[in-house]
C-alpha cells in the first residue's frame, strides 16, 4: 500500500486555513454583524451627536442678549451732528456679537479639536476604541480553543506553532479593519466632513495604523489569555483597562485640555497616536511630521508588544 | 512484520514540580496492534496520549514512533500520526466537511487530494447527507465519527484514540468499534487509544496495558490477563448423589474442586477446553451430567485483582466529569 506522508504543511497554509476558520464563524453569526454595525451607530448617534459642542455657540444659546433699539455712541464728534449724539442700530450690533461669538466659537473649535464639529472628532475616535476592543477580545478567542480540545488537536498536527499565534493575531487585525471602515461608512453617511485633503489613498494610511496597534495589542492579549488559568481573568482585565486607556487619550477629548499629570499618561498611550493617525488620514488637514510621528510610535509600540507575545506565546504552545 | 512502531521508556510528566501523571511508564506496540491503555479517570491515560502525539512535553524519558523521537523529531512524528481526541474537537460552526478540510491544510496536503479523500471519508464514516451540515446539528455519535475521519485525512500510520466511545450509548458505542475495526484493516494501521470501558479493552484490543496512579501495573492481552487470574470456573452437577471431586481433581488443568452441596465449582485453566474432559471422564466413570456453566472471568477481575478496587467504582467521578464538559460546550455555543 502505497502512503504518501510526505506533505509540506507550510505557515502560510495553515496561516491561512486558521484565519480563516475564524472568520467564518465570525461572519456566520448575523447577530454578531448586526451588533457590529450597531455598537458603534449607538456611539456615535448618541453621544457624538449630543455632544454638540460647536452648538454651544450658536445665537439661540446666547439668549437674550439686551440691547436696546438704539445705542448712543459718547464722544467728541469731528462734525457734531445736529442733535448732538450718534445713534446704531441694537439689531445690527446684536447680529455683529452674535456672528462675533459664533465665529469664536468655531475658532476654538478649530484651535482645540482641529475641526468645527465634535461628531467628525468624535466618529474617528470610535474606531480607534472599536479598534482596541475588538483586538483585545480576539485574542481571547484561543482561550476556548484551548478548552474544548480544539488546540490540543491542533498542535498534534505539523502545522507550524507561528501559524496558530499570527492566525489569532492575522484575525484580530482583519476584523478591526473590517469594523473601522464599517464605521466610517457610517459615519460618512451620519454627516462626517472628511477634510480637503483626503484621498483615497489614505484609506490605506487608516489599515497601515489599525494594523500596528492591532497586532500589538492581540499578540499580547493572545499570551496573557493563554497563560491564564481561569477564563475570566482576561475578560476581567479588559473591562479593567479599556475605559481607562479610551479617557486617558484623545479619543473623546483632546490631551491639551487636560492636567499636566493625565496628558503624561495620554502621551504615551498607543491610542492617542492612532487616534491621531486617523484622524490626520480623515478629518485634519494632514500635517505629515505629526503622521511620521503617529506611525513611529505605532510601529514602536507594534513591535515591542508583538515581540513579547509572540515569544511568550510561542513557549506557552512548545511547553 | 512485527517492527515496534511505538516505544516508550520510562515516560513521565510531573506537572507544577509535584503532582506525577505519569511515572516512568515503558511499553511497546508492535506493528498492526490495537493496544488499550486501560484505567480509571486520572490514571494518567490522556498525559501519555498527549507526550505521545508530540503536545506535551515529557518530563523524563523517552519515546519514539516508527522510530522518530516525540521531541527532538516531533514534526516527522506529527506527520505519520493520526489524533481522535477525547473532546469533540470539531468546530460546531462549520460544517463537517469544512473542518475536514481545515485539518488537510494543517498537514498541509494539496486541495485536489484532501478534497476527494475528505469526500471519501465522509461515506466511510457515513456522514455524507451531513456533509454541509454545520456541526453543532450533530448527534453525540456523530461528532465522534467526524472526529475519527478527520483524524485519518492524513493516512496516518499510528493512530490515537482517546476514549473513542467516551459519553456514546452502548449502540453507538458499538457501531463506533465496528468503524475502528474496519479503518484500522482499510489503513493498515497501527492503534494507540485509552478507554476506561472494560469491554472496550476486551473486545477492541489486542494487548493492554492497566494504569493506575500514573504507572503501568501489568500489560498483556486481554485473553492472557484474563487467564493469569487462574482460569474459569466451571459449576457442575450430577445426577448421582456421590462425591465426585477425586475423579474430577484427576482431569489435566484443574485447579481447584469445591464440594457445594451437590454441584461442584470448578477453577480451571481454560474451561473451554477443559470441560469436556471433565464431562468425558465423569461419563467414563458412569456418571451423567445435569448441568454444566462456564464463567469466564471478565477484565474486571483482572483490574480488580491489579489494582485492588473495582473499576466501575471509578465509574461515576467520570460522569461528573463529562457533565461539566457539556456545561462548558454549553456556555460556549450560547
Amino acid at each position: 500500500m502505497s502512503r504518501v506522508n510526505e506533505y509540506h504543511p507550510s505557515l502560510l497554509r495553515g496561516l491561512w486555513a486558521l484565519t480563516v476558520r475564524e472568520l467564518k464563524k465570525w461572519l456566520n453569526d448575523p447577530i454578531m454583524l448586526l451588533m457590529l454595525v450597531i455598537q458603534p451607530l449607538i456611539w456615535m448617534g448618541l453621544l457624538g451627536k449630543s455632544m454638540n459642542l460647536g452648538a454651544m455657540f450658536s445665537a439661540s444659546n446666547l439668549g437674550n442678549i439686551e440691547v436696546p433699539e438704539k445705542i448712543p455712541i459718547p464722544g467728541n464728534y469731528v462734525i457734531p451732528p445736529a442733535n448732538g449724539v450718534i445713534y446704531v442700530s441694537g439689531t445690527m450690533v446684536s447680529q455683529i456679537i452674535q456672528q462675533t461669538v459664533s465665529d469664536i466659537g468655531a475658532n476654538v473649535m478649530r484651535n482645540v479639536f482641529g475641526v468645527t464639529d465634535y461628531f467628525s472628532y468624535m466618529s474617528i475616535g470610535m474606531i480607534s476604541m472599536i479598534v482596541m476592543t475588538t483586538t483585545m477580545f480576539s485574542g481571547m478567542s484561543i482561550v476556548w480553543d484551548r478548552r474544548l480540545g480544539f488546540l490540543d488537536k491542533v498542535l498534534s498536527t505539523p502545522v507550524p506553532r507561528g501559524a496558530i499565534i499570527f492566525s489569532k493575531v492575522l484575525n484580530a487585525t482583519l476584523r478591526a479593519m473590517l469594523q473601522a471602515t464599517i464605521i466610517l461608512t457610517l459615519a460618512t453617511v451620519l454627516g462626517l466632513q472628511l477634510s480637503p485633503s483626503f484621498t483615497l489613498i489614505n484609506i490605506f494610511g487608516v489599515y497601515a495604523a489599525i494594523f500596528l496597534l492591532s497586532v500589538g495589542l492581540s499578540s499580547v492579549f493572545l499570551a496573557f489569555s493563554l497563560r491564564s488559568t481561569k477564563l475570566e481573568r482576561p475578560m476581567q482585565f479588559i473591562s479593567l483597562i479599556t475605559m481607562p486607556l479610551m479617557f486617558a487619550s484623545n479619543t473623546l477629548l483632546p490631551i491639551t485640555l487636560m492636567p499636566d499629570w493625565l496628558q503624561a499618561v495620554a502621551y504615551v498611550n498607543p491610542l492617542s497616536y492612532l487616534t491621531d493617525a486617523l484622524r490626520q488620514l480623515t478629518i485634519l488637514t494632514l500635517d505629515v511630521s505629526k503622521l511620521i510621528t503617529d506611525f513611529m510610535y505605532l510601529g514602536f509600540f507594534a513591535t515591542v508588544l508583538s515581540s513579547i507575545g509572540i515569544v511568550l506565546s510561542w513557549r506557552y504552545l512548545s511547553k | 512484520m512485527s517492527e515496534e512502531v511505538i516505544v516508550a521508556r520510562g515516560l513521565t510528566k510531573v506537572f507544577n514540580k509535584n503532582l506525577v501523571a505519569v511515572d516512568h511508564v515503558s511499553f511497546s506496540v508492535k506493528h498492526g496492534e490495537i493496544f488499550g491503555f486501560l484505567g480509571p479517570n486520572g490514571a494518567g491515560k490522556t498525559t501519555t496520549i498527549n507526550m505521545l502525539i508530540t503536545v506535551l512535553r515529557p518530563t523524563e524519558g523517552t519515546a519514539s514512533i516508527l522510530g522518530y523521537d516525540v521531541v527532538k523529531q516531533a514534526n516527522e512524528v506529527r506527520k505519520v500520526i493520526g489524533v481522535v481526541p477525547q473532546e469533540y474537537t470539531a468546530d460546531e460552526d462549520l460544517t463537517g466537511y469544512e473542518n475536514i478540510i481545515l485539518c488537510a491544510d494543517l498537514y498541509g496536503i494539496p486541495r485536489e487530494v484532501s478534497k476527494k479523500r475528505a469526500v471519501e471519508l465522509l461515506e466511510l464514516v457515513e456522514l455524507t447527507s451531513f456533509k454541509d451540515k454545520k456541526v453543532e446539528t450533530y448527534s453525540g455519535g456523530m461528532r465522534r465519527r467526524l472526529e475519527l475521519a478527520s483524524g485519518l485525512i492524513n493516512r496516518p500510520r499510528v493512530l490515537f484514540l482517546d476514549e473513542p466511545t467516551l459519553g456514546l450509548d452502548v449502540q453507538t458505542r458499538a457501531a463506533t468499534w465496528n468503524y475502528i475495526k474496519r479503518l484500522k484493516e482499510e489503513y493498515d494501521m497501527t492503534i494507540f487509544m485509552t478507554t476506561h470501558y472494560l469491554e472496550e479493552a476486551d473486545t477492541l484490543c489486542d494487548r493492554i496495558a492497566i494504569i493506575d496512579y500514573g504507572k503501568i501495573i501489568v500489560t498483556g492481552d486481554p485473553e492472557e490477563l484474563k487467564h493469569s487470574l487462574g482460569g474459569d470456573i466451571i459449576t457442575i452437577s450430577i445426577k448421582e448423589d456421590v462425591d465426585i471431586s477425586s475423579i474430577i481433581r484427576s482431569v489435566e488443568n484443574v485447579k481447584e474442586v469445591r464440594n457445594e452441596n451437590g454441584s461442584y465449582r470448578i477453577k480451571v485453566e481454560s474451561g473451554e477446553e477443559t470441560a469436556p474432559l471433565i464431562i468425558e471422564a465423569l461419563r467414563r466413570n458412569g456418571y451423567t451430567v445435569t448441568r454444566l456453566s462456564l464463567t469466564e472471568p471478565t477484565l474486571n477481575e483482572v483490574y480488580l485483582e491489579y489494582t485492588g478496587r473495582s473499576m466501575r467504582d471509578t465509574e461515576e467521578s467520570k460522569e461528573a466529569f463529562r457533565s461539566q464538559r457539556i456545561t462548558i460546550r454549553r456556555a460556549r455555543a450560547r
